[in-house]
């Protein structure tokens, strides 16, 4: 009995793995890579004349422009806020240390489109500040600041999220033993604390890009949607798809998973240099 | 540099850590600051570097305020107990930081800190690691290391945190020894924090022994060891017994206890109780003794006898061939003699379990 129950053992341990591992490959082809795949395969359906047309329509181009303008907005904003966040909350023990851990999290559990009402009825012409902001003949719903102020919202965890634990768990020693060498607040800084969180720095600013250039529902309430103005590409997408123009959807939806692809080849080849 | 710290007070959340530190070090001396955990000697150590500051007191070194000197303006040398190597930094350039730090006017040539790098490496006895990170290196390594980045900016003071504490025994005494000429060799003022009693005598030149916030007490080996200055320091150097004793015209009186060993003390008549050591007592087998022997233990060399008088448990300690050992067995009555011990007035104190069951617990790691 005991040596069959022995033979047996390991022989079901070796099968285990390999049904696990095969059963991530298959998962993985149906959730993630087939609709990619079947993106492009829309796409290029018309054939390269009618993809380059989609592409350049300058609705379409406007989209990107947009779009990748918010990303670069956005992206370094959320990288300086995210820093300041982790440090103060790694470093300091003061009032309210808690609090601001949790309204940190808050994007991450707020639906986004929430988040757009919010600023509507804040910013908004019949909001809260819309009359002042009428006065002053400023203008953030509908336009540009609101798109920026929407993502900023929506993407502001992710940074903190990812350097945080970091800091917390290396401790300040090694920037006290910068301090007692001589280093000044910014050396200590760019030469101790920012070596060290510098994976996980990336690895929010790579996922912040992706949620920024992606984001949909926030910015669908403040933008407006006005073509050629204040579409961003996502938006411009849906546009484009209650418009019945698939293919051209679908070569917009191509450009965006294309900026997608192409930040994370970016982070897959900082780290491989690692 | 000579280091004088006036009335320091500091409290943590409403906790005091230090309640009144006063304290010189000589220039050129080597001092350890000995106790258990939560004496408030890190605290201490960390306000001389400028990491941490005071409630209120002096901090002088060398006659300058220092507590009106950034961390960065003091120019000393800090050793963790963790080493806090720089991970993304190679060992030479790890010693190199506090040099390449400075501002442009004052910072060396490239070839001065290559120069000073590759000569303290020789220094340190790890000339062969200077392109390794430290993640390939042992605790030993490293902290060698971390003294060589500390030594690089030639501090005037060099102060280091349990800097063994995180290795091992053979190790420990390895680098103990080397930190003794490393010490004689820059000439600094050194002071280091430990809770290790062998490694503090072995090392300092004079040990200040620290419990809950207050000095109790400054000397060397012998002076600690003979005369503790207060019950604290008798329990931290390992007096585990204490007898209420009665005290008449400076002798020492008690049941069952031949006090002809101790020396007459000028201590007013009264109670008192005495703090012995368990080596330090001798049995004196006696059919009507006030003690009985419960349980006899050996380690081959030394005899362990665990005494009760019906009142009080405690452990004695003598050789195991001592001619006083034999016969000695459970069940027997025994008087006691003892050999030294110290006497303080006043009936027994409760005892601050924190600060005797946690040393053995660490002695036994060594």
């Amino acid at each position: 009995m005991s040596t069959l129950a022995l033979s047996h053992a390991p022989g079901q341990s070796r099968r285990m793995p390999q049904l696990l591992i095969g059963l991530a490959f298959v998962l993985t082809a149906i959730f993630v890579v087939a609709p990619l795949a079947f993106i492009f395969w829309r796409a290029f359906a018309g054939g390269w004349a009618v993809y380059l047309a989609n592409i350049t329509d300058p609705l379409v181009l406007h989209a990107i422009w947009l779009t990748t303008l918010v990303a670069v907005i956005v992206v370094p904003v959320n990288v300086a806020f995210g820093i300041a966040a982790a440090w103060a909350i790694a470093r300091f023990r003061f009032p309210g240390r808690k609090l601001l851990m949790v309204l940190i999290e808050i994007p991450f559990s707020i639906s986004p489109i929430i988040a757009g009402i919010c600023y509507l009825l804040l910013y908004g012409r019949q909001g809260l500040l819309g009359p002042w902001l009428a006065a002053h003949d400023l203008k953030i719903m509908f336009a540009l600041p609101g798109i920026l102020l929407v993502t900023m919202f929506v993407t502001a965890p992710f940074v903190a999220r990812e350097v945080l634990p970091l800091m917390q768990a290396q401790g300040s020693e090694q920037e006290q033993a910068a301090v007692t060498l001589g280093a000044r607040g910014w050396q200590v800084f760019s030469r101790v604390t920012l070596p060290n969180i510098r994976w996980a720095l990336l690895y929010g600013a790579v996922l912040c890009t992706a949620r920024a250039v992606g984001e949909f529902g926030g910015v669908s309430v403040v933008s407006g949607s006005i073509r050629g103005q204040t579409n961003t590409l996502p938006l411009q997408i849906e546009l484009m798809f209650n418009d019945l123009n698939t293919t051209g959807a679908f070569a917009a939806a191509s450009t965006l998973t294309v900026i997608a692809l192409v930040v994370l080849v970016i982070k897959a080849v900082l780290e491989s240099r690692r | 540099m000579s280091i004088v710290i006036e009335h320091m007070t500091k409290s943590f959340d409403g906790t005091s850590v230090l309640r009144g530190i006063d304290l010189t070090i000589e220039s050129g001396e080597l001092v350890a600051l000995l106790g258990p955990s939560g004496s408030g000697k890190t605290t201490l150590l960390k306000i001389i570097a400028g990491l941490d500051w005071p409630d209120a007191g002096g901090l002088r070194v060398h006659g300058a305020d220092w507590l009106h000197l950034a961390a960065q303006d003091r120019r000393i040398g800090f050793v963790f107990q963790h080493y806090a190597l720089f991970p993304h930094m190679t060992v030479r350039d790890n010693i190199a930081f506090g040099l390449t730090v400075r501002p442009r006017a004052e910072r060396p040539g490239k070839a001065v800190i290559a120069a000073k790098v590759n000569q303290l490496l020789e220094f340190l006895q790890i000339g062969h690691l200077g392109d390794r990170y430290p993640t390939q290196l042992s605790g030993g390594q490293r902290q060698r290391v971390a003294l060589g980045r500390a030594l690089a900016i030639e501090p005037t003071v060099l102060l280091l945190d349990e800097p063994f504490g995180a290795l091992d025994a053979a190790v420990r005494r390895d680098l103990r020894a080397w930190l003794r000429e490393v010490h004689d060799e820059t000439g600094s003022t050194t002071i280091f924090v430990t809770h290790d009693q062998e490694e503090a005598f072995e090392l300092a030149d004079r040990v200040v022994v620290m419990g809950e916030g207050r000095i109790e007490q400054i000397g060397n080996a012998d002076q600690i060891h003979d005369h503790p200055a207060s019950p604290f320091v008798a329990r931290f150097m390992g007096a585990t017994i204490e007898l209420p004793v009665m005290l008449n015209a400076g002798r020492t009186e008690a049941q069952g206890l031949d006090a002809s060993r101790l020396q007459r003390r000028a201590l007013p008549d009264g109670p008192g109780t005495l703090f012995l050591r368990p080596a330090d007592v001798t049995p004196l087998a006696d059919p009507s003794g006030r003690w009985q022997i419960v349980r006899r233990t050996s380690n081959g060399a030394l005899l362990r006898l665990e005494l009760t008088d019906g009142a009080q448990h405690f452990g004695i300690d003598l050789p195991r061939r001592a001619p006083e050992a034999q016969g000695l067995s459970p069940g027997a009555r025994v008087n006691l003699r003892p050999e030294a011990g110290t006497i303080f007035p006043g009936p027994r104190t409760s005892q601050p379990t924190a600060a005797t069951t946690e040393f053995p617990r660490k002695e036994k790691s060594l």
